[in-house]
């Protein structure tokens, strides 16, 4: 299989931003069928003085090599996927994600991801949320050993 | 591979594919007996029955686990002790029909949230020491045991032929079937056995099975390990963890066992049903994240295993090199983990279990074998360890290549690094002094540095060589000794000061001549000298802090209690205290880690719904640890003589190694033993050598007193009764067998203190039956 080159990752544009919080809910229908996004939610808007900050994921992969059952791959898109029904719920992925971006609700035992659905950027009524195509290798400058892998 | 996304399909390995006839194997297979067992969920990391397989009488059973027992005996290593108890006799010997060879699991055992959780406990009467061995090893086997539907797995009796012992967990049926193609060595046995029961073709399906075997060394030696196998999806291969000590592999082949198989049916990151898992996230996830900040900086496991305590070793004159005579060596930096490090394949999550994001289990992939039946195949090596490392070093060979060429023979052969190694340096120290030669190692030169000549060794063992030397050296020191003493070939109190064994099991590799708490650490203990009861060099040695007999006595009342309670659940020590928390200096007891001390609290709270302190997890300990040691005595050992060390262990056997350290000998003669200079002076170097000598060994005696003391028993090293009792061992049979043998001892005279006290010393009680008050 070819390798994908490019994914589409999140950004965020917080001069847009009501913090409304409608993209946290749309997330957390995803992935738990429920609006009550906050922990639930992949995609987090933090409060930041003034502004807003998102913090997502931002598909670079290091979780990949981190699961000893291979439920984390990079799909053909180019996103980096955590396939459930594999997880053996080890929570590897979400210690050692650099970002803290692979999180954990207490609903269930295995982690879950941002997978650039696009959900919250529907949901977003100010367009401060888009879905933007990037090249992997300038996401990937984060040297493996570095993380002491 | 320094970095990159490594996707599962893509890794290659290298090694040479082998084409076998499988369904040819699997059709040679006849069922000789069998069992149906109902799935059953586990609760709160309890399956709550064990099985029992005879193969004598070709019985399968299964035993209840009792609330009783898990309150009494916890799990893993306590349920072996207690199915032992119940089991064999004081008489039984390793080779009885009678003997158990027991697997275990633990309550917490098979947690994928907190690293270091999938081990397994294996128990036996071991063929090296006569009592029980009991060593704690990885791979899948003890989890899928469990989730499979059995806390223990208990065999008994020996089959005529060769057999399988099949646990399909998908199923629900155990079958007991003959195995007569099969390979024996366990690189291969354990991938042909994986894709023979694996349900499809898949790596996925490949996972689910996990092998217990031992190979052809394990037949013919007291060396012989448990390989436990854990199937990687990214190398394709069978890796293994070894259940090293004490020769449970030889047990294993005595019984005709090929091999056990373990296929679990599915299991998840809650397959333990916790009584709280968000707990466990909780501080599996703070200990994910204190490795990936701080492991590079502290043990740097990640990206070499345990091979980095080589060089602190080294630095510390703890290395043991040349059977233990000197403690580092030029050739050294030569075996560092750096070395090690341009081998191993990096970037894989090398767990030996999953979620363990140590990953220490290090391999070498593609290695070619330069010797031996699989000359010029490529292989996995899995490894080398630190004590791997060490036994190199021990032997003076200083080749990071012949290193893997040993550890890959030793475990594919079954046979145990660290009592080979040991073993071999010093046949080999014998042979520099020429109370061993050519002639009378069947023509090995087994010289120190002679890799050619140990894998040579290694070799004959696997062929079942039954020429005297092969024969009696595969069993190891204390054999060997006898041999060369009652063949008169040297001088018998230089052969038992230099062979490095006690109770019969080989040592394993620190130097512990300048630190007399760690020489209790390894003969103040139940099975042998392992590092795994206590670990105190550093503590004692060079940071000093338990300076009073007083001091070391509690640490080696602790420490032992504390390492015990890893075995009684199912998990691994490292995470404990080969990864701190950034703050771990500032504490109180740093060298006790208190925070993860609580996480383990946390743990075993969070798995079985109980309410314990850190106190209680220590009363677990005491429990089974005075119960190990009261089957000992029960087993005609476990007194003070039994506690006996070699004098290599103690201080300088030979004129060189004290020349070698003549500063620290010398000052020790002034300042622990009170010589003036002027007298240090006059006196010959056997003269000292003398003096040393009389003091450490009295030191040695004075620690027992102070250790046998401390943990309630009496001056002869027995368990009291009053002492089982009150931990709430109140097994009538126990209780009276230990009251006999303490009246035993008290006719013979043998309650007494084995230090001899100056005047203004005194023994740890001014009563010599202090434990009768309590």
């Amino acid at each position: 299989m070819e390798k994908p080159k490019t994914v589409k990752i999140l950004k965020f544009h917080p001069e847009k931003c009501d913090g409304g919080l409608g993209c946290e809910k749309a997330c957390s229908q995803v992935h738990f069928k429920s609006d009550e996004g906050g922990e639930k939610s992949a995609i987090r808007i933090l409060k930041d003085d003034k502004t807003f900050k998102m913090h997502v994921c931002d598909h670079r992969g290091l979780c990949i090599d981190m699961c000893p059952v291979g439920a984390i791959t990079r799909k053909k898109n180019g996103i980096v996927l955590l396939d459930k029904n594999t997880c053996i719920g080890c929570q590897a992925c979400v210690g050692f994600c650099p970002i803290g971006a692979m999180r954990k609700s207490d609903s269930r035992i295995e982690p879950f991801k941002c997978i650039s659905c696009g959900a919250c950027v529907r949901a977003c009524p100010n367009g401060a949320l888009e879905l933007v195509e990037i090249k992997i290798n300038d996401i990937r400058e984060i040297v493996y050993h570095k993380q002491g892998v | 591979m320094a970095e990159g996304q490594l996707s599962i399909e893509e890794y290659v390995t290298g090694n040479t594919k082998h084409i076998w006839d499988l369904k040819k194997i699997l059709k040679a297979h006849k069922v000789l007996f069998d069992h149906t067992f109902k799935k059953n969920i586990v609760k709160k990391g309890y399956a709550n029955r064990t099985i029992y397989i005879n193969l004598s009488s070709k019985e399968i059973i299964e035993k209840k686990v009792t609330d009783k027992m898990k309150q009494k005996f916890t799990g893993g290593r306590g349920f072996g002790l207690k199915l032992l108890w119940d089991s064999i006799k004081s008489t039984t010997k390793w080779d009885s029909a009678e003997n158990e060879l027991i697997i275990t699991t633990g309550p917490l055992c098979g947690t994928t949230q907190y690293p270091g959780s999938g081990k397994s406990l294996c128990l036996t009467v071991s063929p090296s020491t006569g009592i029980i061995c009991d060593s704690n090893v990885g791979g899948f086997f003890g989890p899928y045991l469990k989730f499979a539907g059995f806390d223990a797995l208990e065999i008994q009796g020996k089959a005529k032929n060769d057999v399988v012992i099949f646990i399909d967990g998908e199923k629900g049926r155990i079958s007991v079937e003959t195995a007569p193609l099969e390979e024996t060595n366990s690189h291969i046995l354990n991938e042909q056995l994986t894709k023979i029961y694996a349900s499809e073709d898949t790596d996925k399906s490949r996972q689910k099975i996990s092998v217990v075997s031992a190979g052809k060394g394990a037949e013919n030696s007291f060396w012989g390990c448990l390989n436990f196998s854990f199937y990687d999806i990214r190398r394709k291969v069978c890796r293994m963890k070894q259940a090293g000590r004490g020769g449970l592999g030889t047990v294993l082949r005595d019984k005709k066992i090929k091999a056990i198989v373990v296929k679990v049916d599915k299991f998840d990151g809650v397959s333990n049903n916790p009584a709280d898992p968000e707990i466990l996230v909780k501080i599996g996830t703070k200990l994910h994240r204190e490795i990936r900040d701080l492991d590079r900086y502290q043990c740097n496991m990640r990206a070499v295993g345990t091979s980095h305590l080589v060089e602190i070793m080294n630095e510390y004159d703890l290395l043991p090199t040349e059977n233990y005579r000197f403690g580092s060596f030029p050739k050294a930096s030569n075996i560092y983990s750096t070395k090690f490090y341009k081998h191993f394949t990096k970037i894989i999550p090398d767990g030996c279990w999953h979620g363990c994001t140590m990953a220490c289990s290090k391999t070498v992939d593609g290695f070619t074998v330069k010797t031996g039946p699989y000359k010029g195949q490529k292989v996995t090596v899995d490894g080398p360890e630190y004590e791997t490392v060490g036994c190199g070093s021990n032997m003076s060979l200083w080749d990071p290549l012949w290193i893997l060429e040993f550890n890959f023979y030793c475990d594919t052969y079954g046979l145990d690094t660290i009592s080979a190694g040991t073993a071999i340096a010093f046949y080999m120290e014998m042979y520099e002094y020429g109370i061993l030669n050519k002639e009378r190692c069947s023509g090995l030169e087994l010289c120190f540095g002679n890799g050619e000549a140990v894998l040579e060794f290694l070799h004959c063992i696997a062929q079942g060589d039954k020429s005297d030397f092969i024969k009696t050296a595969s069993k190891g020191i204390k054999r060997v000794k006898d041999w060369l003493i009652k063949n008169k070939w040297g001088d018998s109190q230089l052969i038992n000061d230099c062979g490095m064994e006690s109770k019969g099991l080989e040592y394993s590799e620190y130097v512990t001549k300048e630190s007399l708490a760690m020489q209790g650490g390894y003969g103040l203990t139940l099975k042998g000298p392992q590092h795994d009861e206590a670990w105190l060099i550093f503590m004692d040695m060079v940071n000093n802090a338990i300076p009073t007999f007083a001091d070391k006595a509690e640490a080696l009342h602790y420490y032992p209690m504390w390492r015990t309670w890893f075995g009684l659940n199912g998990l691994c020590k490292l995470p404990w205290n080969d990864i701190e928390p950034a703050n771990n200096s500032e504490t109180d007891e740093p060298a006790k880690v208190p925070e993860h001390v609580q996480n383990y609290v946390d743990y075993q709270n969070a798995i079985t719904g109980w309410n314990i302190d850190k106190n209680g997890l220590i009363l677990q300990s005491e429990r089974c640890y005075n119960w190990q040691r009261a089957m000992n005595v029960w087993m005609g050992r476990g007194r003070r003589k039994d506690d006996w060390i070699p004098y290599r262990s103690m201080g300088p056997v030979t004129e060189m190694e004290y020349l070698s350290r003549i500063d620290r000998y010398d000052k020790d003669l002034v300042e622990k033993i009170g010589l003036s200079k002027k007298e240090l002076e006059k006196l010959s170097l056997q003269e000292k050598m003398k003096i040393l000598y009389d003091y450490r060994q009295n030191q040695y005696q004075k620690l027992a007193d102070a250790v046998y003391f401390r943990r309630g028993w009496t001056p002869n090293g027995v368990p009291t009764p009053q002492k089982m009792e009150k931990l709430g061992m109140d097994d009538p049979k126990m209780l009276k067998m230990l009251q006999e043998k303490i009246d035993g001892d008290e006719k013979a005279g043998l309650n007494v203190w084995g230090g001899r006290y100056e005047k203004n010393e005194h023994p740890p009680s001014k009563n010599p039956k202090y434990w009768e008050k309590w």
